[in-house]
């Protein structure tokens, strides 16, 4: 499913709401959680899971390729982490 | 400063400043965006939401884990879990964020 398979499904869902409507809908909140990663929040959705941000430190990596070693600067990985419930139905079918 | 956590109320907060629906129709609205992606998740689907990241399934065999407190053989049977990818823009938003403080470089 793609974004906007997600926005016509929802809009199917909503007749009464205009299909722009929907697609502001989700492209709020996705962009609400990358605003409060981007701040170093977490975003808990229980029953979904959860955002957060990972620290990596700065290392020294190396270029595959020539061998040569470059440094890496520290940096944040955003990750996530499914909720129990979903890890359940994904496991239980249905 | 210490990072918060958002949750569902600020989600749907942000849809009713937005959108202007009512408060209860936009916490509607952010469950079924939710439901949506897990019902897709849950029939196997991956969901791409595109410069914000995509969610697979990956399959994972069985295996033989450790009780690690008695240190027994327990079989962990196959498996169902969820993978989060984010997309390049994310990452890059992410880091964009954190960076201020230490303009080095």
């Amino acid at each position: 499913m793609t974004k906007s398979e997600l926005i016509a499904r929802l809009a199917e869902l909503n007749p009464h709401l205009y299909q722009r409507d929907v697609e502001r809908i989700v492209t709020t909140i996705f962009d609400e959680i990358t605003a409060a990663l981007a701040r170093g929040d977490r975003v808990e959705l229980r029953g979904f899971g959860a955002f957060s941000v990972k620290r990596r430190d700065a290392r020294q990596g190396r270029n595959p390729r020539t061998g040569e070693a470059v440094d890496v600067s520290q940096k944040a990985i955003p990750f996530f982490k499914t909720g129990k419930q979903l890890r359940e139905r994904l496991n239980n079918g249905k | 400063m210490a990072p918060k956590t958002v949750t569902r109320a600020q989600l749907s907060e942000a849809v009713y400043q937005e959108v202007g629906l009512s408060r209860n129709e936009s916490a509607d609205l952010l469950e079924s965006v939710l439901s949506e992606i897990s019902s897709a998740l849950a029939r196997g689907e991956a969901v791409k939401i595109s410069s914000f990241g995509s969610f697979s399934v990956r399959k994972k065999g069985q295996r033989v884990g450790r009780n690690p407190k008695t240190g027994e053989e327990v079989p962990i049977f196959p498996r169902k879990v969820l993978v989060f990818r984010p997309s390049q823009l994310l990452k890059n938003r992410i880091n964009d964020g954190v960076d201020e403080g230490d303009a080095a470089e």
